[in-house]
């Protein structure tokens, strides 16, 4: 089992593919997202990666997490999440993961807090279809209507959908196609809508309930140190050229 | 620029790449060649009519063509970048004087013609042949 990435939700978009499709997309960011800690079988009785992303003021981190950071030896996160991992596939601290961790055509899983929608009514939390707008229904247009039976059995039953809040839970929407990953910006574009509004903090993770067909990267994605060499040999290649 | 816009510009300037998209605005009578997939063989398929909309929106463009086929009303919503759409073509340059032709819908026969635009037909012609 391979860690996820923490991500930011861009917003929508669309893209035309080579055969004519038009696919709806959600535009993913991944920045400077390094290990902060990992658990180990030995010390914590599981393993795990710790991820952290996002630039924070210093004077806004506690001096607790300041340690935290100061241990592993990188710069004070905004956001943190952990990743269970197989024993295989756990990191080293200090590694910065890439988008390339993902590849395009594999499926995945993304997991974020949805947009709270406030105290809703039962036609908006559970589809329920209202009443009739005429034929003597008065002020009850959008009521849920009755919520049991009689004397017997005379309680209303649990779970019973009824009008309540809604949204600003954890959402998951699994088996979302990667489209495409963009290593230079660091966008990973997943078919379809993701929970949460723009600026949304995501979890992406393999797909637990669809198996890859292509190949992924393993223990995962990280940005190799001598990339930027790498991209300015090939520059000075193509100037020669 | 955000992110988002850049994408769609790089996207929409690969789209347009050796594609000629002519001027055209509602009124303009079209003929859209469109590629069908059947099986694995793909052909042309023409689909003229009247531009009652256009949606200017980046790569998200789209226009609206409807005609009368057989006797009913057929409106589609074409994209206007789409890679499905070989070719459009610009027919006849019609006069009218709204942005959104929706008023079509609810006309028949002689009430829903366009009046031709002569001067702005000429025009282009000038326009053309001087780019040759």
């Amino acid at each position: 089992m391979r860690t996820g990435l923490i991500a930011k939700k861009l917003g929508m978009s669309r893209v035309f593919e080579a055969g004519g499709a038009h696919v709806p997309v959600t535009v993913l960011q991944v920045e400077d997202l390094t290990v902060v800690d990992v658990r180990t079988a030995d010390r914590d009785g599981y393993t795990a990666v710790q991820l952290g992303t996002g630039a924070v003021k210093a004077k806004n981190v506690s001096k607790p997490m300041k340690g935290h950071f100061a241990k592993a030896n990188v710069e004070p996160k905004k956001k943190l999440g952990e990743f269970r991992v197989s024993e295989e596939c756990l990191l080293n601290v200090g590694d910065t993961l890439s988008v390339e961790h993902f590849v395009a055509g594999q499926y995945v899983d993304v997991c974020s807090t949805s947009i709270g929608k406030g105290f809703a009514g039962v036609m908006k939390r559970h589809n329920f279809a209202g009443m009739e707008a005429s034929h003597g229904v008065s002020v009850t247009h959008r009521a849920h209507g009755s919520t049991g039976q009689r004397q017997d059995p005379g309680k209303v039953f649990k779970n019973k959908k009824m009008a309540g809040h809604m949204g600003d839970e954890r959402k998951t929407v699994q088996n979302l196609r990667v489209v495409a990953v963009d290593s230079a910006r660091g966008l990973v574009l997943v078919k379809g809508a993701v929970p949460g509004g723009e600026n949304a903090w995501v979890r992406i993770t393999d797909a637990i309930k669809k198996q890859s067909k292509v190949e992924l990267p393993m223990p995962a994605g990280l940005k190799k140190v001598d990339e930027p060499v790498a991209v300015k040999a090939e520059q000075t290649s193509a100037d020669n050229a | 620029m955000n992110i988002i816009e850049s994408i769609e510009k790089e996207q929409l300037s690969k789209l347009v790449e050796g594609k000629d998209i002519p001027n055209f605005k509602a009124g303009d009578t079209l003929r859209v060649h469109t590629k069908v997939k059947e099986g694995d063989r793909e052909r042309i398929q023409l689909y003229e009519g009247v531009c009652i909309a256009r949606k200017n929106d980046g790569l998200n463009s789209s226009f609206t063509v409807r005609k009368i086929s057989f006797g009913e009303g057929v409106e589609r919503v074409l994209p206007l970048y789409s890679p499905n759409i070989a070719k459009i073509e610009v027919v006849r340059i019609g006069k009218v004087r709204r942005a959104k032709l929706y008023y079509l819908r609810a006309l028949r026969g002689r009430s829903a013609r366009i009046a031709d635009d002569l001067a702005a037909a000429a025009k282009a012609r000038e326009e053309a042949n001087n780019s040759n």
